[in-house]
């Protein structure tokens, strides 16, 4: 009795204090303290241009509120990740435990992805994920405080090979790099292609980032299948479709492709792009409202046309802002916010999405076929399509 | 795989090692000649792409892009030797290593202030566009045939150049006397301005001829300067001869392999490397 008193009475000051700072700093922070908001984007090498659009985005989403949410000002501390994985940790450490970021926006890259992820696991940050595609990210990586406001590397592949069956297509040869996001996209789309019926009779493994495709193409034309299904991105994206015309391929073996193939590349390509097809959760000519008035307000504050990575770090900033304001500007209760931001509806230019359990969007994907240097919606390739999200408890 | 298929993959091979060859020349020369490391080799090379795609676009002529782009990097070189290189002379490699590092950063900087992070490219010209029918079902591009054609064409430049003019001599005497060339009253300090600015000028050249097939992305010379290396090491640090054999070895390994093995085709050049440099530590052709 006397000793229960005692704990009692001990614990009693304790949770008055406890309850009295807990309301101050909640009033403090829906006061005019700023939201801090982490970037941890490539802004040099090899990435940079990629990092460069997302950043205009989620600035251009965070600007559309004013630079304001529910009276608090958004501060950016940004940091170059150079897309290097072993420079995550440090980075995301310093952001979450000296700067105390109330978010964490970042990274393009899949393998810097996975570091930041380790390093975030159960801090008092969230961390939202504008690009990297690894499937493990919101898979068998999956955390409560991590969510993607992309794609996983399945969605973008999975649909294609349930279309390229329909489109008569029986025997295929598929090519990526071998990595990671490659890697996960020829999987993707094996899965569906065969369980359509398909088969995939060779796949072959570029090391990354080989760029010199020759050989490989020699193979492709003697093997000579019905169609290539391909996963390159960036530059050697541009290399790859440019060499397929110039052996001559295009006309006798159809393209196909994740996304990527054509995402930001077809300037570069020429006409050695055009007929191309792909499957992606975007396409620069979606004809959807939302879609023009981003569009048009991009080109207007930056005075280039914005592109999938804008639209992917735009969404991450409306994100942001649709969950602070639905928490009147409180972000020191994470798990309130979190819970927010699982019951969001985002108003993207790629058309509406919400979160999966894990934490990815489930979204319509995309037929989309080059036309005059642009990629055009065929139809709707899977709408609301969800990732698998394997390995992942959440 | 069928003969048919077998000599086209060979001639895959053939290509690229001609090309892998017009590249790393440059920085064999230079070695050679001057005992200079230059690292920022592969940025001569992102450069003349860069400057090529430029004054492509600006005057709609990739002949007169070539002929303008080549004579900017014979400057380029002649200045970074007469004021940077010049001073290195004396000391040892790792202060070249620290000034060649340090222009690498200052060109990709300027590319990316310049033409931005975004991939850039350009068609191939009109002339030389079009495929070659090879076999019933394999099609050559023409323009590919072109480059393997000028790097020929550039081998055998070096060689006549090297073995049959007075530059060529002194050029030789170079590389195996410095101070006695010198006493024997060669202007030592033009001749090596003169071998800078041709080794600038060699990187950029096959920076300039690949613009057509590939893509122009940030950071475009450090991956050339990995095979660079490795051509070079096997050839023998400074031998022309060398490098081009080495060359051809590996543009053609690397094709078989990336067919035949291609588990290990990402290790298989350097593989190659380790297994010539234990039985050749100097590399094939190092006198």
């Amino acid at each position: 009795m006397n000793n229960k008193k005692k704990i009692f009475l001990s614990v009693l000051p304790a949770t008055v204090a406890a309850t009295i700072i807990s309301m101050s700093t909640g009033s403090m922070a829906a006061d005019s303290d700023p939201i801090k908001v982490g970037v941890m984007l490539p802004f040099s090498g090899v990435y940079a241009g990629l990092g460069e659009s997302t950043r205009n985005g989620l600035k251009q989403a965070i600007k559309e509120q004013g630079n304001n949410i529910a009276g608090r000002p958004v501060e950016f501390i940004e940091m170059d990740t150079e897309a290097k994985p072993a420079r995550a940790p440090e980075i995301t450490s310093s952001l979450v435990d000296n700067q105390q970021a109330d978010f964490v926006i970042g990274p393009v890259h899949s393998g810097v992805a996975m570091g930041m992820i380790k390093s975030i696991k159960g801090k008092d940050s969230i961390m939202i994920i504008p690009n990297a595609g690894a499937n493990a990210a919101t898979g068998a990586f999956c955390q409560p405080n991590v969510f993607r406001t992309s794609f996983s590397s399945w969605q973008t592949a999975f649909p294609m090979g349930k279309e390229a069956y329909d489109m008569g297509y029986k025997k295929i040869v598929t090519m990526s790099w071998n990595y990671g996001f490659g890697k996960e996209s020829l999987e993707a789309f094996n899965e569906s292609f065969t369980k359509a019926g398909g088969e995939v009779i060779k796949e072959m493994l570029v090391p990354f980032p080989k760029t010199e495709f020759q050989s490989y193409l020699t193979e492709i034309a003697s093997i000579n299948p019905d169609a290539v299904f391909v996963f390159f991105a960036g530059g050697g994206a541009v290399k790859f479709v440019k060499d397929y015309d110039a052996m001559g391929l295009k006309g006798k073996i159809p393209l196909l492709g994740s996304g990527f193939l054509t995402e930001g590349t077809t300037t570069a390509q020429g006409p050695a792009a055009e007929e191309v097809i792909t499957t992606l959760h975007y396409a620069d000519a979606l004809d959807i409202p939302k879609n023009k008035h981003f569009r048009q307000d991009y080109e207007t504050l930056y005075g280039k046309p914005a592109d999938l990575f804008a639209v992917q770090g735009y969404d991450a900033g409306q994100l942001i802002a649709q969950a602070v304001t639905a928490t009147q500007g409180n972000t020191s209760d994470k798990a309130a916010l979190i819970e927010q931001m699982e019951q969001l509806e985002i108003d993207s230019p790629r058309g509406a999405f919400h979160f999966s359990k894990s934490h990815n969007p489930i979204q319509t994907i995309y037929l989309r076929k080059v036309v005059d240097g642009q990629n055009t919606v065929v139809k709707v390739a899977h709408e609301n399509l969800e990732d698998p999200a394997r390995g992942c408890r959440l | 795989m069928d003969t048919s298929l077998f000599l086209v993959q060979l001639l895959n091979g053939v290509q690229y090692g001609l090309l892998l060859f017009l590249i790393a020349s440059g920085l064999t020369l230079v070695f050679g000649v001057m005992g200079i490391l230059n690292l920022a080799h592969g940025s001569m090379y992102m450069i003349g792409a860069y400057l090529a795609y430029y004054f492509t676009t600006l005057t709609d002529s990739f002949l007169l892009a070539f002929i303008i782009s080549g004579s900017i990097a014979l400057v380029i070189g002649i200045i970074i030797e007469r004021f940077l290189i010049i001073h290195l002379y004396k000391r040892d490699h790792l202060d070249q290593v620290l000034l060649t590092v340090g222009l690498i950063f200052i060109f990709n900087a300027t590319q990316s202030f310049v033409w931005g992070n975004d991939p850039l490219g350009i068609e191939v010209p009109e002339l030389l566009s079009g495929s070659i029918r090879l076999t019933d079902i394999v099609e050559y591009p023409v323009y590919r045939l072109f480059i393997s054609l000028l790097c020929l064409l550039v081998a055998a430049t070096m060689y006549f150049t090297i073995n049959k003019t007075r530059l060529g001599m002194m050029i030789r005497a170079g590389e195996s006397d410095r101070a006695m060339v010198e006493n024997l009253g060669v202007d030592i300090s033009k001749l090596f301005t003169i071998v800078f600015a041709i080794g600038v000028f060699l990187a950029s050249l096959a920076g300039i001829v690949s613009v057509p097939i590939v893509s122009l992305v940030p950071g475009m010379g450090e991956h050339v300067l990995i095979s660079c290396f490795v051509v070079v090491v096997i050839g023998g640090l400074g031998s022309i001869k060398g490098a081009f054999v080495a060359a051809l070895i590996v543009g053609i390994a690397d094709t078989y392999a990336s067919v035949l093995l291609p588990q290990i085709s990402s290790m298989s050049i350097y593989l190659l490397m380790a297994l010539i440099l234990l039985v050749k530590p100097q590399g094939l052709f190092k006198n």
